[in-house]
């Protein structure tokens, strides 16, 4: 009977059935993610600050936490690319030993905050009824709230230190992506293919992420991408005001922070730590954009 | 002959509506329908007249804001109603199967197609290893006719047709050789070449799996194809109810002769060339019509048929209507 099967019926359709070219996926996407160049510099800039923050002790010229009160203030030179603070560091070498903070904290807070925000998300959109009507509430709540006055609560209560930078990033995190992956998870929920496979006996948690949490992946690297500049200023806004990462730690915010009364007389103790936090915010904005224009459109095959 | 053969599913005086803002939807309302073990069963209707949900109700998969109120459904004896949510879990898929008539966006686009119809096996037969899932996916998808099926083991939703797809689709539906198969418009969205080739493979696996198959249409052609029992079905109520080549030569139902009139057909003479159409709307269901549902859109309406709804006459064995023309004679 089998033999019939195929015998009779492959032959009849194999005409009008034609497959479409098994072309590889990633090289398309390559190729379009390569013909946009803000976005290409921007994974370069990325590149090489990561690669900054790994090897900074083989960089960084100079010790960055040793105080030499002879060199206070020295302009930008040949010997101090960058000049010296206000305690004779080196500028250079603390910005590059900065970017460990700052990197640190634009991808870790981030990180959890998209994995509760997903979670959150999901269950909401899968659920609706009451879960969702108290998870979208507490989310709102979250997001009406001013962001940075919020973390400052966190920092306050907590005490300042990377750990808790981490939690206050993340608890103002969390909404946005929940809201992202609702609304997804709603319109996947409709789809045919997760009523398929509640057909097929699939339980609720398995299709959830197996099957919507893979459809919405795409949305998510670039709202992670777009959320790690976000990340770096609200951890050098906090440090400026003193609540984020503690001397004689390097960071970027509190640099420009511990620059700013000296700004008039050493403009480049402030300046160039601010210069460092703008260009990786925008090589990440730059290269999340770009990652958005050609995961968008290869969703709609 | 009708009396031997044990029903595999029996669902009795189904009641499912939903609960909408604007007030309650009956969407099945008092369904009775037997499906005999080994049998092609046609359920027909127009869009909306409670097809689809009576299969899903089948399912238990009824989604907000719809609900069972009433009936029973018994499935191979047991009474799914009164399963546990865990029980379901363990009948769908393995016992029960569906197809849905989207090939197009019933199959996860992220995953090859082969892991697909594996992730099925391995949810219902825990001990089975990737490998021996592997080989009866490739052997279920050349039982489906699909060529080269070692190669369309990797391949992407995207990359195939919609005939394909939906062959996959049956492959998936069938790994775990169910008792019983809904389809739910199995063909609606294939040309009508790749129609036919899919309902000969539903037919020929019938026979080679021996599965009952409970197939949903709106097109006659379809049941007159494949079906050896046919219930029709408007505004939520089975209408008539008979073995096909009873319905075809002696239908009863004023709805059931209109469809049958309205088929395309092309033996007709010249001046009865324009296509016959069963005159009205689908009733609103929020307010269903007084009496018989079917009254309003009636030419051969009486004045009981305004008032009071018809019960369900016995013509012959194979053979019942629920319509007050037959009622007295």
């Amino acid at each position: 009977m089998s033999a019939n099967v195929n015998g009779v019926v492959t032959e009849e359709w194999t005409d009008q059935d034609y497959e479409v070219e098994m072309g590889n996926g990633w090289k398309e996407l390559g190729l379009n993610f390569v013909q946009n160049k803000m976005a290409v510099i921007g994974g370069v800039i990325i590149i090489l600050v990561i690669a900054t923050a790994l090897f900074a002790p083989f960089i960084a010229p100079y010790d960055p936490y040793k105080v030499n009160l002879k060199l206070q203030f020295q302009e930008p030179s040949a010997q101090f690319l960058l000049g010296t603070d206000m305690y004779g560091r080196d500028v250079l070498s603390r910005i590059i030993y900065g970017s460990r903070i700052s990197l640190l904290i634009g991808l870790v807070p981030t990180l959890i905050s998209m994995v509760i925000g997903a979670i959150i998300g999901m269950i909401a959109g899968y659920y609706r009824g009451k879960i969702d009507f108290i998870l979208m509430s507490i989310s709102d709540m979250v997001l009406s709230f001013p962001s940075l006055l919020l973390a400052m609560v966190v920092m306050y209560t907590l005490g300042a230190s990377l750990i808790n930078i981490f939690i206050a990033l993340s608890v103002i995190g969390w909404a946005q992506t929940s809201r992202v992956v609702r609304a997804q998870t709603m319109s996947l929920k409709n789809k045919e293919f997760v009523e398929a496979s509640r057909a097929i006996g699939v339980r609720d948690i398995v299709i959830m992420f197996r099957h919507i949490l893979p459809n919405c992946i795409s949305q998510l690297i670039v709202l992670f991408t777009l959320n790690i500049p976000s990340s770096i200023l609200s951890e050098a806004s906090l440090s400026f005001l003193g609540i984020g990462a503690q001397p004689p730690a390097s960071s970027w915010g509190l640099m420009v922070s511990n620059g700013k009364e000296y700004l008039f007389n050493a403009p480049w103790v402030t300046i160039s730590p601010g210069i460092a936090i703008l260009i990786v915010v925008l090589a990440f904005n730059f290269f999340g954009d770009g990652l958005r224009d050609v995961l968008d459109p290869h969703l709609k095959h | 002959m009708v009396d031997t053969i044990q029903p595999l599913l029996e669902i009795k005086h189904l009641k499912t509506q939903f609960f909408t803002s604007k007030g309650i939807v009956p969407g099945a309302d008092d369904v009775s329908l037997t499906i005999d073990k080994g049998k092609i069963v046609g359920v027909v209707g127009e869009s909306g007249c409670g097809k689809s949900v009576t299969a899903l109700s089948i399912m238990q998969l009824i989604s907000e804001p719809g609900k069972i109120v009433g009936g029973e459904i018994l499935f191979d004896g047991r009474d799914l109603l009164k399963s546990s949510k865990q029980q379901m879990y363990t009948i769908r898929g393995n016992e029960i199967s569906m197809i849905f008539q989207e090939p197009m966006t019933s199959l996860n686009p992220v995953y090859p197609v082969g892991k697909q119809v594996a992730e099925t096996l391995l949810i219902h037969n825990s001990h089975l290893s990737k490998e021996a899932a592997k080989k009866a996916v490739i052997n279920m998808f050349e039982l489906v006719g699909i060529p080269d099926a070692k190669r369309r083991f990797q391949v992407y939703p995207h990359q195939l047709s919609g005939g394909l797809r939906q062959r996959i689709m049956i492959a998936m539906a069938l790994i775990c050789k169910p008792k019983l198969l809904i389809a739910d418009e199995p063909t609606t969205a294939l040309d009508v070449t790749i129609e036919a080739q899919i309902l000969q493979l539903l037919k020929d696996l019938q026979e080679e799996i021996d599965t009952s198959i409970m197939i949903i249409t709106h097109n006659l052609g379809v049941v007159a194809e494949v079906c050896d029992d046919v219930y029709v079905m408007y505004a939520g109520k089975v209408v008539e109810h008979s073995d096909v080549f009873e319905l075809f030569d002696h239908p009863k139902h004023p709805y059931t002769k209109g469809l049958l009139k309205s088929m395309p057909r092309s033996d007709v003479d010249e001046q009865r060339r324009k296509l016959y159409s069963i005159k009205g709307m689908v009733p609103n269901m929020l307010r269903p019509p007084q009496g018989c549902r079917f009254h309003p859109r009636c030419s051969e309406a009486m004045d009981i048929c305004k008032k009071t709804e018809p019960t369900v006459v016995t013509i012959n064995e194979q053979h019942c209507v629920s319509c007050w023309k037959y009622n007295e004679r």
